[in-house]
């Protein structure tokens, strides 16, 4: 018996609802109504809307990205420098908010942030003026650095366990000192999970419409916004998966940068 | 002289940890906190009570969300690990180029946005003809489950050393007894690893969930999302910090229990 | 001469585990000085120490007259070449030697000259633009030591550094380390645990046991004059036996005299003797001062080892080029100046101290 042939059900199943559903969408991107072909789908990202939800968007997960960047890697230097029990530990720590509904978390924020939540509660008690924190770009940012902060944790934990103490030291002991051991030294090697960090925070971020639904009001609107509106409330499936298309562009983008930095899968964050 | 700087370091590290600890939990130690506040209102304390666990069993809108929550989590992880390790075994077999294609398919549903997958399950499933529902949900949540179960996977099968294997059948063991008998204990903690991953993945899914479902049915997910306009109800709370409790008690359990294997 | 590296009272414990105990140790120019001693006798933290990866709990390290105990490794005049390389994967052969000169901002053609000589003296002239991956172990290694003298320091610390290697290119590399040190002129300071890698290439040897130095000598001092059992034991193979100073230059092994040359033992002192394997000449019975049963036989190639089994139940080890079949009744000879008088440990304490000379 052939091992190879334990993989049938798999690939039937892969080629079911992964390759032939991915397809649809590419049909229905470039079809109208009538199932003639058209590219009207496609260019309507060009109108005034669509364009500006697409740069608030690509613009927002930008800046989430970075700011996930800044906060995970001295978070993961520090945590490879206690050497909390490989992977365990910090896995622990950070899937453990997951097991809090992604929603009610986000929800939480709002109490967090609202007009007289919690922290308005904190500034009014010291006499300081209250902040309008809700339905701003920056609570939407916060959301997306909230959530997807772990994402970028771990791939960078991971790959800075594999680097050997020694190759530190070799770096200090040829006279480097701390900063030009970041540079030289720690960033290069860690570049796989770095990649892998940036994609697996920037493709969520980029694409989301509940974080943007939940902290930035009915004002604010994302990419995600238009095309979950396109399915559930204006039904215009072609025009839906037309801007989809767009999306993967981006999507197809980041996973051609891990293929290429990350050829050994070594920054996975699992 | 140096030792008061790395004191110092050490203190900085130490703020800093505890930091992002803080971003981390003070949403869901908010939660916990309104689970027990007598207010409706999520701004203001209402005095202690525990009205909305009482509410919470008596809801049955709540108890058959959560029971489909945990019906679709267990059994999709289950089936995905199943699939997902046969296919993980075949792979491994595979000579580098039909490996390299199957494993760049497989990274799609991780890599891809949950919107897009969504939305292109949803396509599909209207394409066949399949009514949304459970059984849409249950195939979504497999197919997004069995990428974590290769990954968890394949690491312990390249592990595990093919003379083992050899020798067993060497020593007169048919291959599937010697598989069940040598390679899969070996492999056994990926398959839990990917399976829990699952698990969790699924239940904590909303998006392709809110793609797939059709009308009728809910998880707890799609509940919340359906009562944010409406304004949540604090059994809501009362419920996730139930289950959040129950989750932190029993991986403290397993994960600080003295270890009985070198594994980890 | 001067010495360079001066250790003195340094102690060092990790988890509350003294591995360091006092250590005092100077190490002169232009010397080879080995640190030999199972794992876990503070060797390698030793080494550690004086590159400035860790710091000792007690005590100084001087360095060229300056106390550098405080100063981090990149700042201290030497270099490292540590255990499995530590190349920079992400680098290339070129980029790796240069690391260290691009820090100190050396000019782009002085940086290329370095290379260039350091990959001559290491015998890989022309790899500059290979990956780290693409070397053999015994290649990345001579890339490690390439890395290390480019920036000419005036010690160079090796930490095991042949341990990944096969037999053979470790033979090789020793040859190769011996010929570097002396074309560079510098202070090698190696620490290993292959007794026969120490007798090899070493101007010194340092035997450590326990965070404590057992003893320091020349090669031939520490084979031949080993100070104590353990010292004895750990290098070469030997016999270790009891016996009892009669009086000068005589010792009386189970009920036998031998003639010996050592003095100062005191008259019917108990000592430990350490007669080495091949020290020992197999004589007809009649000759010998001890009698004995060849008792085991196996040939090794250069010789044979054979175990002489005496009436009082010692297995005496012993290598020869005559073979004595097994069963036969030998006598065992051995001339004065092979036996080696050591005074006895008084208690456990004492035996890993041992006698500092």
């Amino acid at each position: 018996m052939s091992k190879k042939l334990l993989s049938g059900p798999y690939l039937v199943w892969m080629a079911g609802f992964t390759v032939i559903p991915l397809l649809l969408i590419v049909y229905y991107g470039l079809t109208d109504r009538t199932g003639a072909f058209t590219l009207a789908n496609v260019v309507s990202i060009a109108t005034a809307e669509h364009s500006k939800a697409l740069w608030l968007s690509l613009g927002l997960s930008f800046v989430s990205t970075l700011i996930c960047l800044a906060l995970a890697y001295p978070l993961a230097m520090i945590l490879r420098k206690r050497g909390v029990g490989r992977g365990s530990f910090v896995v622990f720590i950070f899937i453990l908010p997951m097991w809090m509904n992604f929603l009610l978390r986000t929800l939480a924020w709002q109490t967090l942030l609202e007009r007289n939540g919690v922290i308005n509660g904190i500034l009014t008690a010291l006499h300081l003026p209250p902040q309008t924190l809700i339905n701003t770009s920056g609570a939407i940012i916060l959301g997306m650095v909230y959530n997807f902060l772990p994402f970028m944790v771990l791939p960078i934990y991971n790959v800075l366990c594999k680097i050997d103490d020694n190759t530190i030291n070799a770096a200090q002991d040829l006279g480097a000192n701390f900063w030009q051991t970041l540079t030289r030294v720690w960033f290069p090697l860690s570049v796989p999970g770095i990649i892998s960090g940036i994609t697996m925070v920037f493709v969520p971020a980029l694409t989301t419409f509940v974080i943007s639904n939940l902290l930035g009001g009915s004002k604010i609107l994302l990419i995600g916004n238009v095309i979950e509106q396109e399915f559930t409330r204006g039904s215009n499936w072609h025009l839906g998966s037309g801007l989809s298309l767009v999306l993967m562009v981006f999507i197809l983008a980041s996973m051609a940068l891990i293929a290429k930095y990350d050829k050994n899968g070594e920054g996975t964050a699992f | 002289m140096n030792s008061m700087k790395n004191r110092i370091k050490y203190f900085v590290e130490n703020f800093y940890l505890v930091l992002i600890m803080v971003f981390l939990y003070a949403p869901i130690a908010t939660l916990m906190v309104l689970s027990f506040s007598g207010s409706k209102s999520r701004t203001q304390w209402g005095g202690f009570t525990l009205r909305w666990y009482l509410e919470m069993f008596e809801s049955a809108t709540i108890m058959n969300a959560l029971q489909n929550t945990l019906v679709i989590a267990f059994a999709s992880a289950l089936i995905a690990a199943v699939i997902g390790t046969t296919a993980a075994i075949a792979i491994n077999s595979m000579k580098p180029i039909p490996r390299t294609i199957i494993m760049g398919i497989t990274n799609i549903p991780m890599l891809n946005a949950d919107i897009v997958t969504g939305i292109s399950l949803m396509l599909a499933f209207i394409a066949f003809g399949i009514s949304l529902g459970f059984k849409t949900i249950l195939i979504a949540h497999i197919t997004f489950n069995i990428p974590y179960v290769i990954l968890s996977v394949s690491p312990k099968l390249k592990q595990t050393n093919k003379s083992v294997y050899e020798a067993a059948m060497d020593l007169g063991a048919a291959p599937v007894y010697a598989f069940f008998k040598v390679v899969f204990p070996d492999i056994l903690p990926g398959v839990l690893s990917g399976f829990l991953l699952a698990f969790t993945m699924s239940l904590d899914d909303f998006i392709i969930t809110h793609f797939t479902k059709g009308a009728g049915i809910n998880t707890l997910s799609t509940l919340i999302y359906s009562e944010v306009r409406r304004g949540i109800k604090p059994s809501m709370y009362a419920l996730s910090t139930l289950i959040f409790v129950v989750v932190l008690a029993l991986l403290i359990i397993t994960n600080f229990a003295p270890h009985r294997s070198k594994e980890q | 001469m001067e010495s360079l590296i001066d250790l003195i009272n340094i102690s060092k414990s990790f988890d509350g585990t003294l591995v360091l105990d006092d250590l005092n140790l100077s190490v002169k120019e232009n010397t080879f000085v080995t640190l030999l001693g199972p794992s876990g006798c503070g060797k390698t933290t030793t080494l550690r120490i004086i590159g400035g990866f860790e710091r000792a709990d007690a005590g100084k390290v001087i360095f060229d007259g300056q106390d550098i105990s405080n100063l981090p490794p990149n700042k201290r005049q030497l270099n490292t070449v540590f255990q499995k390389y530590a190349l920079f994967t992400h680098m290339n052969i070129a980029e790796n030697i240069a690391f260290g000169l691009k820090i100190k901002n050396k000019p782009k053609t002085y940086i290329q000259d370095k290379i260039k000589y350091a990959l001559k003296l290491v015998n890989l002239d022309g790899y500059e633009n290979r990956s780290v991956d693409s070397l053999s172990g015994g290649q990345q290694q001579r890339i490690a030591i390439a890395r290390a003298i480019v920036n000419e320091p005036r010690v160079l610390l090796l930490d095991e550094p042949l341990g990944a290697l096969d037999l053979k290119l470790r033979q090789d590399m020793q040859y190769e380390l011996i010929r570097l040190k002396n074309e560079l002129g510098i202070t090698f300071i190696y620490v290993t645990h292959d007794q026969e890698e120490a007798l090899t290439m070493s101007d010194t040897i340092v035997v450590m046991n326990q965070g404590y130095i057992q003893q320091m000598g020349t090669p031939e001092q520490i084979y031949n004059e080993p100070e104590n059992a353990f010292v004895a034991d750990f290098i070469g193979e030997s016999n270790i036996v009891h016996g009892t100073m009669i009086r000068d230059e005589l010792v009386e092994i189970f009920g036998a005299r031998f003639p010996c040359v050592d003095k100062g033992f005191g008259t019917n002192a108990p000592v430990d003797v350490v007669i080495r394997p091949e020290d020992i000449d197999l004589v007809s019975p009649e000759e010998g001062t001890l009698k004995g049963i060849c008792t085991h036989l196996i040939f090794k190639g250069v010789h044979y080892e054979m175990e002489v089994t005496t009436p009082d139940g010692f297995e005496w080890l012993v290598h020869s080029t005559d073979m004595c079949p097994v069963g036969k009744e030998v006598g065992i000879h051995v001339d004065p100046f092979d036996i080696q008088i050591m005074n006895k440990p008084e208690s456990e304490d004492e035996e890993a101290v041992g006698v500092n000379e």
